[in-house]
C-alpha cells in the first residue's frame, strides 16, 4: 500500500510554483517580522517613529529652498494658471519616491540579509519581502497622515488651487501599484544578487539616478514635449503624477499611461515571483 | 503496517567544485571571454592543477532511509560524510539533486540554536518570533509560553534584550522553544553541544519524553557517542555520501567508530599520480620499520624509512613533518637533524626516527617536507606530500589516564614534579 505523504520534495520545480498559499499560512511570521523590523529600527532612538516624519519633513524643506527658491524649478505639471503649495508638492513626490526606493533597496537584499536564517530552518522565502514591503508601508502610512494634515492646513487657509476630487479615491490604487512595482523589483535583484553582487552595488547608486528621472523635484511642465513619450515609459512616474493629481484635484492624468505603467508592475512582478521561486530552493548553494 | 514519517528514496546531492559562477558580473564576463579567445582562465589561481570544466562533487550519493513514527535516528559519520547536507535537504534549505524526500507532518529543525534570534528583542518577543520561523503559529505559541519560559530557566530576564543574556541562558532559551514545538518531526545537529551539563541532561529527558509519550520522531546529528546512546533508538552511518549502516545503536556506534580503521605501515606517493613538475628530490614512499600496525604506544620512537630519488643534484635538503590532528588542526612540527644529499639518478633511502613522546594518545596525520634553507632563512620546498602518513598512539599499558583530546589537546607536556609537600598544623 502506497503511503500518502504531506509533503513531497523532488528534484524538479514547477515553473509556477509560487508559494502563496504556504506564505499566507505564515502571516503570523510576517507580523513578526514586521514587528522586528520596527522594534530594531527605532530601538534605542529618542524620537522613534517620528523619525518616520521628520526625514520626508527635512527633505521637504530643503527641496522647497533648493529647488523651488533657488533653482526655480516649475512645479506644474500641466500649463495653466494653478496656485500651486510647493511645499505640498515637494512632500507628494518625496514621501512616494521614499516609499518605492525605501521597500526596494530593502527587498533587493532579501536573500544576503537573511542568510544566516534562511541557511538553517525553512520557510517560505517570500516572507521576508512582504514582511519588509510592510514594515515600510507602516512608515508610509504615518508619511500620508502628516501629509493629509498639511494638505488639510492649506485647504482650509484656501489660496490654493487645491479641490477635493473623487480622484481622491484612486490613492489606494496608486499605494497598491507603489507596492506591486518596488517589491517586484526587489525580488527581482534579490534573486539575481544571489549570484551577482554587482546589481547590489548598483541598486543604491541605480535609485539615486533613477530619482532624476523621476517627477519628485521638478513638475512634468519641464520636460520638453518631444521627450514625453520615452518619459512616461519609466513607471513611477505616472504613479507620482497621477499622486498628486488626486490630492489635488488637479494635474497630469493620462489613463493610457497610467494603465501601461499598471501592466508593466504587473509583469514585473510577476517576473520577479517566478524568478524568486527559481532561486529560493537552491540559493543557499551559491550565495 | 506502521506509518512511516518520512521517507528518503534515492537522493542524491550534487554540488560544484571550484569556482561557483563568477561571484562579480565581470568576473563572468571576463571568464567568458577567456574563454571565447581560448585564453587562460584569468581567475584561475596560479599553479594550480586546471580544473576539469564542469567538475562535480556528490555530497550524497543516492541516500535511501525510511524513518517510522515514533522513532529516534540518530545519524552518525565522519566529517563529509553528508550528514549535514541531508538535514538541510529534510529541512528544505536546499533542494535535493535528484529523488524524492517524503515527509509526514512539520519539520523543525534545530540546526544551530538561536536561529533567527534578534538581539534587541526580548526573550519573549524572540520566543513568538523562533516559534513563527519554526512553523508555530501565534495561537499554539500563546498556549505554550508559560512551559516554556518555565523550561528554558531564564523567567527572571524574560523581558530583557536577549543581545545582553550569557551564551547559556540564550541556548536555553532556543531549546526551550524547539522542544516545545508540536512539530511531528525534529531535526537536531549537535544543539546540545553547548550549555551546562544539568541542562543538557534535562533536554535529554525531555526529548525522550516527546518522542516516547507523543510520537515524535527525532533525527539527531551528533559526534557524541553517548548521547546517540541515551537518546536514539536506531543509528544510520553515512560514509562519503553513502548508507553504510542502519540499524541498531551499539552495532552503528562499532561501524563509525572502524570506518576509517586504516592500520596500514605503509605509503605510496606515486598513485594517484602526482603533479607533472619535477622535483629535485622526489618522495616516493614511507614505509614504517618492524611494525605490524601503526598504533604504537605512547611515548615510543616511530622508525621508518623514506624512499626517494634524485632528480638533481642535491645537497643541503632537510626533512619535515609536520603533524595535523584527526580533526585537522596542525600540532607542530619535527625536523630532520641532519642535511640530504644525493647524486641525480640515485635512488635514495633515509631511515629515520620520529620521537612521539610529546604528542599525546590519539591518531595523527602527518605531511612529509623535504625542504632546504637559503642564506636568509627562507624555506623552499623541494617536494611535500600531505598527508604523508598516518598513526595511532595509544596509551601504554601501565597509564591510567584517559586522554580527553577535546580538553587537553593533542600535546602532553612533561609532567610536573611535585618536590615538596609540605604538612601545616
Amino acid at each position: 500500500m502506497e503511503q500518502q505523504f504531506k509533503t513531497v520534495i523532488t528534484s524538479k520545480r514547477k515553473v509556477f510554483d509560487l508559494h502563496i498559499r504556504e506564505t499566507f499560512r505564515y502571516r503570523d511570521l510576517i507580523f513578526l517580522f514586521v514587528k522586528r523590523d520596527f522594534t530594531a529600527m527605532y530601538k534605542q532612538t529618542i524620537l522613534g517613529p517620528a523619525w518616520a516624519i521628520v526625514q520626508p519633513l527635512l527633505t521637504t524643506v530643503v527641496f522647497t529652498i533648493i529647488f523651488g527658491s533657488l533653482a526655480k524649478l516649475t512645479t506644474a505639471d500641466v500649463a495653466g494658471n494653478f496656485e500651486i503649495p510647493g511645499f505640498l508638492f515637494y512632500m507628494a513626490g518625496n514621501i512616494c519616491w521614499a516609499y518605492f526606493s525605501g521597500t526596494l533597496q530593502a527587498t533587493s537584499n532579501t536573500f544576503l540579509a537573511n542568510a544566516n536564517t534562511m541557511g538553517k530552518v525553512y520557510y517560505p522565502r517570500l516572507v521576508s519581502p512582504v514582511a519588509t514591503s510592510i514594515s515600510h508601508l507602516i512608515s508610509f502610512g504615518i508619511q500620508l497622515v502628516m501629509f493629509f494634515v498639511i494638505w488639510l492646513v492649506y485647504l482650509l487657509i484656501g489660496r490654493t488651487s487645491i479641490q477635493v476630487t473623487p480622484a481622491l479615491l484612486l490613492i489606494p490604487l496608486l499605494v497598491l501599484q507603489m507596492i506591486v512595482l518596488s517589491t517586484g523589483f526587489g525580488i527581482i535583484i534579490s534573486s539575481i544578487t544571489t549570484k551577482y553582487r554587482d546589481l547590489a552595488m548598483l541598486v543604491g547608486f541605480g535609485l539615486q539616478l533613477w530619482h532624476y528621472a523621476c517627477p519628485v523635484a521638478y513638475g512634468l511642465q519641464l520636460v520638453p514635449e518631444k521627450y514625453l513619450t520615452l518619459y512616461m515609459l519609466n513607471p513611477v512616474t505616472p504613479i507620482i503624477t497621477t499622486f498628486r493629481y488626486a490630492v489635488f484635484g488637479f494635474g497630469y492624468f493620462h489613463l493610457g499611461y497610467y494603465l501601461l505603467s499598471w501592466a508593466m508592475s504587473l509583469v514585473i512582478f510577476f517576473i520577479g515571483l517566478v524568478l524568486f521561486s527559481r532561486i529560493e530552493r537552491n540559493f543557499m548553494d551559491t550565495i | 503496517m506502521e506509518e512511516l514519517m518520512l521517507k528518503i528514496d534515492n537522493v542524491t546531492k550534487q554540488y560544484r567544485l571550484g569556482q561557483i559562477g563568477g561571484t562579480t558580473l565581470k568576473a563572468e564576463l571576463q571568464r567568458l571571454s577567456a574563454k571565447l579567445h581560448k585564453r587562460e582562465d584569468p581567475y584561475h589561481a596560479i599553479g594550480m592543477p586546471v580544473q576539469e570544466k564542469n567538475e562535480k562533487f556528490l555530497a550524497l550519493k543516492g541516500v535511501s532511509i525510511e524513518v517510522k513514527k515514533g522513532e529516534r535516528v540518530g545519524i552518525i559519520g565522519h566529517n563529509g560524510a553528508g550528514k549535514s547536507t541531508l538535514l538541510k535537504l529534510i529541512s528544505r534549505v536546499t533542494g535535493p539533486t535528484s529523488g524524492t524526500i517524503s515527509l509526514n507532518g512539520r519539520v523543525a529543525s534545530m540546526l544551530e540554536v538561536g536561529t533567527g534570534f534578534h538581539g534587541e528583542l526580548t526573550g519573549r518577543e524572540n520566543i513568538y518570533m523562533n516559534g513563527a520561523i519554526l512553523g508555530m503559529t501565534k495561537k499554539e505559541i500563546d498556549s505554550k509560553i508559560e512551559q516554556i519560559i518555565d523550561f528554558s530557566e531564564v523567567r527572571q530576564f524574560i523581558d530583557t534584550p536577549v543581545k545582553r543574556y550569557s551564551s547559556g541562558m540564550y541556548v536555553k532559551l532556543a531549546f526551550s522553544v524547539a522542544a516545545h514545538l508540536d512539530s511531528e518531526i525534529m531535526i537536531m545537529d549537535e544543539v546540545l553541544a553547548v550549555g551546562d551539563m544539568a541542562f543538557q541532561k534535562k533536554c535529554l529527558d525531555k526529548m525522550n519524553d516527546v518522542s516516547r509519550q507523543q510520537g515524535r520522531t527525532i533525527l539527531y546529528v551528533s559526534h557524541n557517542m553517548n548521547t546517540i546512546r541515551q537518546l536514539c533508538d536506531r543509528v544510520v552511518v553515512l560514509d562519503k555520501g553513502l548508507v553504510i549502516f542502519d540499524g541498531g545503536v551499539e552495532e552503528g556506534i562499532e561501524t563509525y567508530l572502524h570506518v576509517h580503521d586504516d592500520s596500514s605501515v605503509s605509503f605510496d606517493f606515486q598513485t594517484p599520480e602526482r603533479d607533472k613538475w619535477k622535483f629535485e628530490l622526489e618522495m616516493l614512499g614511507i614505509d614504517f620499520i618492524d611494525r605490524a600496525t601503526n598504533r604504537i604506544a605512547r611515548g615510543e620512537d616511530l622508525d621508518f624509512v623514506l624512499h626517494c630519488k634524485a632528480n638533481a643534484d642535491v645537497r643541503d635538503l632537510f626533512f619535515r613533518a609536520e603533524v595535523f590532528s584527526a580533526s585537522g588542526n596542525i600540532v607542530g612540527a619535527a625536523f630532520s637533524d641532519k642535511s640530504i644529499a644525493a647524486k641525480k639518478g640515485e635512488s635514495v633511502d633515509i631511515v629515520m626516527t620520529l620521537p612521539t613522546e610529546h604528542l599525546a594518545p590519539g591518531r595523527f596525520f602527518c605531511a612529509a617536507v623535504l625542504y632546504r634553507g637559503n642564506s636568509y632563512g627562507a624555506q623552499r620546498f623541494s617536494d611535500r606530500v600531505d598527508p604523508a602518513f598516518t598513526f595511532e598512539l595509544q596509551n601504554r599499558e601501565d597509564d591510567e589516564l584517559v586522554w580527553l583530546q577535546q580538553q587537553w589537546g593533542n600535546v602532553r607536556l612533561d609532567d610536573i614534579r611535585i618536590r615538596d609537600i609540605r604538612t601545616m598544623g
